[in-house]
């Protein structure tokens, strides 16, 4: 069992009422002389949302900032497949939204799992950042007379989320990337790309810059600072299997990990409910259909199990509509741990339809009746478009099949109120940290973190660290780079020498299976220790038999996955640890010993209502945990029901 | 469809480096599945390669949902291949027919160097948008965003040109290379918009200025871009960018 720290870890939220915390807060923090920021070096690492907007806007206050991504251009951040929408307190459509009811919603919707007064402040930023997005050309969807459309999305009472068309992540990455464009010709950004971050360096316990492996060269570098802001999304691909990006990985995040930063939460996990299901064994990755798709969409099974016909074929009165029926005031809306379980409940039970009976329909019928094909086309035409390229069956004909796939990781590096980890100067932002969205996330509320985090968070917050904090200047010699940089040598001299007979992708997949299978919708005690232990023989035999081709002096694709296969394979034992550790079930996380009679998740907040924030203590060893109590003085705990 | 499982040949370009001449190297593929992604059938090919002792055929991909823009590829002589408004991620191998070849080839033009078999330089492309494809508005200046009514129509023709993805088709179906599409629907997007009016003039004239500095190609109007994009940008966004570049001329300062 694993070892519990004595000391509590200390978020430094501010004192007072919640309201006033943020703003109290901006000015307590110590401010950086205009005329000075210019003497200060940032890196970025990541350019999706939250590195993207935390890169210009840095850099738009006057401080050097570089910028790296693996990508061939900072545009393709994975933020950039985002289809649904932003959430903003806006109010607009005047149905009773607020700051805090977006609070409330995000807390209740987090399963009590997430830090009150980061919530809070991510609810008041949201208006701020419609008005910047707006203000940089993102084409929102409008009203006739031009003011902002808003819709309804996933699980929320009142339309609160902005759109464009099915896209809304790739208009608000563009947005943010044409802020770090312009930043860059300005020369306040020296921007990286198809750059890996392999290694952190850390000078008397305090961040102060990476070891990047440039991917065309195979040449390392060393690129110091002053403070590293980490945005390097989730973990999702350690499940192989997921919405992700297929370069999606956990390296930075984990190489950090392994010197001295905090993991927290690993066990939250997000599986949506309407992806496309998988299709063979060749499948490299799933793709999501929006959860928009459920305001009009309804979700059914046959009430007969192996109903063998078509489903064009089934009356009205044999299709069983389950969550319209489990949850009546919700409907198909409910939030998406809900809907997922409920899918596998189902097709567990045997009543699941298609070639592998592992998925479910969704259904536009009675909508495509009641407003015509027309306006189903106009609100979901590219999504229609994307499924069919996919399955080659037309939904405007035959109901969608869907299933829940692994999609976004609410765990992550743990960070104070700063949004600083516990290795001063390193900052963690968007889907990497764990704060926001306790055990479950929103829908549309992805989006919203990440631009709040590098847009009106990390602004002000690194200022405190820099004016608070004595840097020396670190040269390329120091000997914490020159041991950095020797880490990350030998860890891929050690990958390419191996010459093993076992391709990277067939470890991959096997780890991803037993994940899944252990560690996916449902968890168990039995399940998790074996999977503790396969997961070790796995990496073991990785170690022993992978074949990577070629050499570390060019671009070599096989040696970038192996690194980050390499890297999952000893975080998918943290992950694991965690589920175990956590015996209760919560949000996204469901211990199948722990939930209600009527199959509901179950939580224990008397002994459960705490952060987990794990400390590496060497591969294979067993991590300690740090508690961070969790209070809930806005928003009282009760059992989320969306009956 | 005859059959759900395809035997291919695959002539694909291999080109160990920038510096290296490159050359078709071909190779047999059995058992794909017409359920496959092309890139999934690349990926089949490439645990084979392995297994059997040959690097494997870099190709650059990464969200595979069609939006990233990272997919390339000339798929016998078509970017992105056959598909209308489809990347090469999502391009499925039920489009093929059993025994048929594929050609499989990077985005050739000069402003776009091959780095390694399929693998070509788009920075391109970034530093076209550094030259203005942008409103200079720093975070925290903004005002509400109803303040700035935009209305449904004109909101749709910005969303058109925004949906650029920018992976490169336009250039490599272009037999000039050029790049007026990606430069068309940035231009077209923000000189639609009120937001972007304030740089209007000089947007069009340090993209476009940009553009040949890059040494793409010029516009002959042949649409062949259009016909390639994924994203489905229409050339009228090159005729407005061709309006906008004359007013900024006509009207300059």
């Amino acid at each position: 069992m694993a070892r519990v720290a004595s000391e509590t870890l200390n978020s430094r939220v501010p004192d007072g009422r919640i309201e006033e915390k943020w703003d109290k807060h901006r000015f307590n923090m110590k401010l950086v002389n205009p005329a000075n920021k210019r003497k200060f070096n940032v890196i970025v690492v990541g350019t999706g949302l939250a590195g993207g907007a935390a890169a210009a806007s840095l850099a738009e206050l006057g401080y050097n900032v570089k910028s790296f991504c693996f990508q061939d251009s900072p545009r393709r951040a994975h933020s950039i497949a985002a289809q649904g929408g932003i959430n903003g307190a806006k109010n607009y459509p005047n149905d009773g939204d607020s700051v805090w009811r977006l609070f409330y919603d995000t807390v209740k919707g987090g399963d009590y799992r997430a830090r009150e007064a980061n919530v809070y402040r991510l609810a008041q930023n949201s208006n701020s950042i419609i008005d910047q997005c707006v203000a940089q050309g993102v084409p929102f969807a409008r009203e006739y007379g031009g003011t902002l459309a808003n819709r309804s999305f996933g699980g929320a009472q009142v339309s609160r989320t902005f759109y464009c068309r099915g896209q809304t992540g790739q208009q608000l990455l563009l947005g943010a990337y044409q802020g770090l464009m312009r930043q860059t010709q300005l020369g306040k950004v020296k921007m990286f790309a198809r750059r890996e971050m392999l290694e952190l360096v850390v000078v008397d316990g305090v961040a102060r810059g990476i070891i990047v492996r440039n991917l065309t060269t195979g040449q390392l570098e060393t690129h110091t600072a002053d403070a590293v802001v980490l945005c390097t999304g989730g973990y999702g691909n350690v499940y192989y299997l997921s919405t992700n990006a297929m370069g999606c990985n956990v390296t930075a995040a984990w190489r950090c990990h392994k010197q001295g930063a905090l993991f927290a939460n690993p066990c939250y996990t997000q599986i949506h409910p309407t992806c496309i299901p998988v299709s063979g064994d060749y499948q490299s990755k799933l793709t999501l259909m929006s959860e928009s798709l459920r305001n009009d969409g309804r979700v059914w099974v046959p009430r007969q199990a192996g109903d063998p016909r078509p489903a064009s074929d089934i009356p009205e009165d044999e299709r069983d509509y389950y969550l319209e029926r489990r949850y009546p005031s919700f409907g198909n809306l409910v939030p998406r741990d809900v809907a997922s379980r409920a899918a596998k409940e189902r097709t567990d039970a045997g009543f699941g339809v298609g070639d592998t009976q592992l998925s479910v329909y969704l259904d536009f019928k009675d909508a495509i009746v009641r407003d015509g094909e027309d306006a189903v086309r106009k609100k979901y035409g590219n999504l229609f478009h994307m499924y069919q390229k996919i399955t080659a069956d037309n939904p405007y004909e035959v109901p969608m099949r869907i299933y829940p796939a692994v999609h976004y990781t609410m765990g992550g590096l743990w960070v104070d109120y700063n949004l600083m980890s516990n290795v001063p100067g390193l900052f963690v932002l968007g889907e990497a940290n764990f704060s926001d969205h306790g055990a479950n996330r929103l829908g549309a509320s992805a989006l919203m973190q990440g631009l709040s985090d590098g847009y009106f968070v990390i602004p002000y917050t690194i200022g405190d660290h820099l004016a608070t904090t004595d840097l020396p200047e670190i040269p390329e010699d120091h000997p914490a780079c020159k041991a950095a940089f020797s880490l990350a040598e030998s860890r891929l001299n050690q990958l390419v020498s191996v010459k093993g007979t076992r391709t990277v992708d067939s470890f991959h997949r096997q780890l991803g299976q037993i994940v899944w299978d252990s560690c996916g919708m449902a968890r168990s005690q039995s399940g998790l220790t074996t999977a503790i232990s396969e997961i070790r023989d796995l990496r073991e035999q990785f170690w022993a038999d992978v074949r990577v081709l070629g050499t570390g002096d060019n671009l070599n694709q096989s040696l970038e996955k192996a690194g980050r296969v390499a890297d999952f394979l000893e975080f998918a034992e943290l992950l694991a640890t965690d589920a175990l550790q956590r015996e209760e079930s919560c949000g996204g996380h469901f211990r199948e010993e722990y939930q209600t009679a009527e199959g509901e998740a179950q939580r224990r907040d008397d002994e459960f209502m705490h952060v987990a924030a794990w400390e590496f203590q060497g591969v294979g060893e067993v991590p300690t945990m740090h508690k961070e109590p969790l209070t809930f003085e806005n928003v009282p705990p009760t059992t989320r029901s969306y009956k | 469809m005859s059959s759900d499982i395809l035997s291919l040949n695959l002539r694909v370009w291999r080109q160990n480096g920038p510096k290296d001449s490159g050359g078709f190297h071909d190779y047999q593929l059995d058992g794909v599945s017409t359920h496959m992604s092309f890139l999934e059938m690349l990926d089949v090919l490439n645990e084979q390669l392995i297994e059997s002792g040959e690097e494997p055929v870099h190709f650059d991909h990464d969200c595979r949902e069609g939006i990233c823009g990272m997919c390339s590829l000339m798929i016998n002589g078509q970017a992105h291949g056959p598909d209308r408004a489809t990347t090469t991620c999502q391009l499925h191998m039920r489009r093929f027919e059993d025994g048929q070849t594929i050609t499989i080839e990077p985005w050739r033009a000069s402003a776009f160097p091959v780095v390694r078999d399929l693998v070509v330089d788009r920075s391109a492309f970034d530093r076209i948008i550094q030259s203005g494809g942008y409103v200079s508005v720093n975070t925290g200046n903004a005002p509400d965003g109803n303040a700035i009514p935009v209305p449904g129509t004109t909101q749709e023709v910005a969303m058109d040109a925004a949906a650029c993805i920018g992976c490169g088709a336009c250039v490599a179906a272009c037999k000039n290379a050029s790049a007026m599409l990606f430069t068309a629907a940035k231009v077209s997007q923000m000189s639609v918009l009120p937001q972007g009016q304030a740089e209007r003039a000089e947007r069009v004239t340090n993209m476009v200025a940009q553009m040949d500095e890059e040494r793409f190609g010029a516009c002959t109007n042949t649409s062949e871009c259009e016909a390639a994009c994924p994203a489905e940008v229409s050339v009228s966004h090159i005729a407005r960018l061709n309006r906008e570049y004359t007013r900024a001329a006509l009207t300059a300062r």
